[in-house]
């Protein structure tokens, strides 16, 4: 046990361990810091993300893993005195560079809030807003399909096609989150960025958004930030763990949670702290 | 150890009497100051009805007339002597009166008003001239104060608006039935005049509702856009604070200072028209736009965030983003803040004693730069007549007033209550 500890990488060393890269990835962050003001959130973090992978982050609040998810979209220049610099890339664009356009950037890169949040208007109007906006469909029975298709994908189709005109916010809380993933998917988005999508919810509606993240994988890069060790295991290819701003591991899931290379890493999913 | 513990347990409960005298006592202001403000309001809405309650209705009087032929030129109907036909009448009905004295007193029991009704009677139907026709005229206000009981016959005569012999023509009168009270239509339908029993509150109803269309149309649009584009759209930084601390302040300024600002700018520099609707509006712009754009910004600023991310998050622009979602959410604020700011605006006249919609105007405004009073201006030049029939019409002013204000103020509840949202 001692002999084994004293492998880990000490708690002083921060730079990077493990599968930070992957042959021929979807995006790729170098260098990126972020700053709120003076504070620095995130620092010279690394990584790649691979296609149809889902990558969980990990670690404890506050350490800028919704902060860096949100870089993946340029969410946080909506944040007056957030600032990122670094490189991140999308297909081999650079998502920071003046030509690259924030909104197809975001109807190609989807996301899914902590909290559900849809619009207080029908749930087919919640579906339907994306591919109106983006002018994705010619006619109202395009429109129609898009939405089935997606509340489908979203695996809500059967609860709610009876009541499609009725409030998307009278719905139960795991109801609403799958409809907000509906509504990402309706704008067919490559990538989706889910933070933390399931800490508001129930065991049942967990595990359904687990089901369906799974599912989706099979279609869409997706990312998403968990405080959960055991979710992140049970739909992960690989896992980030953030430290207080820094990237400290990236491993496939199945050996990050077994044999951690890092001791921060190691604590953390020990249990030490969280 | 447990003598300790007895001993915290009793300190605690010594405390507790007092502690509870202080909350009751606390309590019992709080009661007290709700039942005298309550008190006051009370008194102040009695008052006001007791002394104005009886202006919506006004003393008529009926007359024979005799349309003469003579004394009509069907050529010239709106020059003739109709003031003519009404003295006859009334001498015709006290034949014993003789004297040009007592002819005079005679005559002004009945309103300068009687003379234009028949104007308007015969201009509308030729056919009446030379037949005889029972007429109901609105009689002169002493008469109307004497009916209502507002003059006191036990005084001496020299002090009384009405004298001995006025008062036995108008028991006369009352016993033939030829007085009566009837609703006071006037009152809603006429302009001012010098004559209390003539005059009405159309006129600056009218001021008033021009001059609040200005300031809506002026101040709702230029309020949400201001209050979008600095909660929205302006990075925060020196300027926008800078704009922020002013319109703060501008919302404080008192609203004789607008009044000022309004002569210097809008009648002296760019000569618009004195006394008109348009500036009064004009004016009550700038004094409700900090209202309704504080109000807009906290109506924006309760829209929660997460809205915003939602639809930012699936590719809607900033523009489509408040238009489509944030905007309809706030309206409701957006439109309780701006009602109560035209309420305020309703209510307020020194900015408009500044721009001239202080004038005696017996005509109704026929548009945004006619002459024109508005109500509470109204209210203020009543209260300086010396009639005594105008203190209940001043009276009956403040209740017609309060109840547009009250209609105002309640529809912005009505709206809060029923689009406040629960996040
Ligand atoms: N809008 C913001 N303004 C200023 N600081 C922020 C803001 N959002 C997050 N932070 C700070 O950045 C750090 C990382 O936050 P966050 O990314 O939300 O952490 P996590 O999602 O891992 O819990 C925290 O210290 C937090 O206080
Ligand atoms: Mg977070």
């Amino acid at each position: 046990m001692v002999e084994k500890k004293s492998q880990l990488i000490s708690v002083d060393d921060r730079k990077t361990v493990g599968q930070q890269f992957v042959e021929n990835p979807r995006m790729t962050c170098r260098d990126v810091n972020v700053y709120y003001g003076d504070k620095h959130a995130v620092h010279d973090v690394s990584i790649d993300i691979a296609r149809n992978e889902v990558l969980a982050m990990i670690g404890p609040s506050g350490c800028g893993k919704s902060t860096f998810l949100r870089c993946l979209n340029r969410m946080n220049d909506t944040i007056d005195i957030c600032r990122v610099t670094g490189e991140i890339t999308l297909d081999d664009n650079d998502i920071y560079a003046k030509n690259i356009d924030i909104v197809s950037l975001r109807a190609l890169v989807g996301m899914v809030f902590q909290k559900p949040n849809p619009f207080p208007k029908s749930i087919y109007d919640n579906v339907a807003y994306g591919p109106t906006i983006h002018g994705l469909t010619e006619s109202k029975s395009d429109l129609d399909g898009i939405v089935e298709n997606s509340l489908v994908k979203a695996g809500l189709w059967d609860e709610v096609k009876d009541r499609l005109d009725q409030p998307g916010t009278g719905l139960s809380g795991g109801q609403q989150q799958r409809l907000c993933i509906a509504r990402a998917i309706a704008v067919e988005p490559e990538l989706i960025l889910m933070d933390e999508p399931c800490s508001a919810l129930d065991p049942i509606a967990t595990a359904k958004i687990e089901e369906l993240i799974a599912e989706l994988r099979e279609q869409y890069t997706i990312v998403i930030v968990t405080h959960n060790m055991q979710q992140a295991a049970r739909v992960s290819q690989r896992t980030a763990y953030f430290h207080l701003g820094d990237l400290i591991e990236v491993g496939y899931t199945d050996r990050l949670f077994t044999t951690p290379r890092h001791q921060l890493t190691e604590d953390y999913i020990t249990g030490r702290f969280g | 150890m447990s003598q300790q513990k007895i001993s915290t347990i009793e300190l605690v409960n010594k405390g507790l009497a007092k502690r509870y005298r202080a909350e009751k006592r606390f309590r019992l202001i709080g009661l007290g100051a709700i039942v005298l403000s309550l008190t006051f309001l009370a008194i102040l809405f009695a008052t006001i009805t007791f002394n104005g309650y009886t202006a919506f209705q006004q003393t008529w009087l009926e007359l024979t007339i005799f349309f003469d032929p003579q004394m009509l030129d069907a050529k010239n109907l709106r020059q003739a002597d109709y003031d003519g036909l009404v003295k006859k009448s009334l001498r015709d009905n006290f034949p014993e009166v003789s004297g040009r004295s007592q002819k005079k007193d005679l005559y002004t029991l009945v309103s300068s008003g009687a003379a234009y009704k028949l104007q308007d009677m015969v201009v509308a139907d030729t056919g009446i001239i030379g037949t005889t026709r029972q007429v109901w005229v609105p009689a002169s206000d002493d008469v109307d104060m004497l009916i209502k009981g507002n003059i006191d016959r036990s005084q001496p005569e020299s002090d009384r608006q009405l004298k001995d012999i006025q008062l036995a023509w108008i028991d006369q009168l009352v016993k033939e039935g030829r007085l009566a009270k009837r609703f006071n239509l006037a009152f809603f339908t006429a302009g001012d005049s010098r004559e209390p029993e003539l005059a009405g509150i159309f006129g600056a109803t009218i001021g008033s509702a021009y001059m609040l269309l200005i300031t809506l149309l002026l101040s709702f649009p230029v309020g949400v856009a201001t209050a979008v584009y600095l909660e929205e759209f302006a990075k925060r930084n020196r300027w926008t604070d800078l704009v922020e601390v002013n319109i703060n302040n501008l919302a404080a300024v008192p609203s004789i200072v607008f009044g000022l600002l309004g002569l210097a700018v809008f009648l002296n520099f760019f000569g618009l028209p004195r006394s008109s609707p348009l500036v009064g509006g004009l004016v009550m712009t700038l004094m409700t736009l900090p209202t309704i754009i504080i109000a807009s910004r906290i109506a924006l600023q309760s829209v929660p965030p997460s809205i915003r991310e939602a639809a930012l998050g699936i590719g809607a622009s900033k523009m489509q983003t408040v238009i489509h979602h944030v905007l309809p959410l706030a309206l409701p604020g957006m439109l309780t803040g701006t009602i109560i700011g035209m309420g305020r605006a309703l209510g307020e006249s020194a900015p408009l004693l500044m721009i001239g919609m202080v004038a005696f105007i017996v005509d109704i405004p026929g548009s945004l730069t006619d002459s024109a009073t508005a109500l509470p201006v109204q209210i203020y030049l009543w209260a300086d007549c010396p009639e005594q029939a105008f203190m209940e019409r001043t009276s009956a002013a403040i209740m017609v007033l309060l109840a547009f204000l009250v209609l105002m103020n309640g529809t912005a509840v009505l709206l809060r209550n029923r689009f406040e949202r629960r996040w």
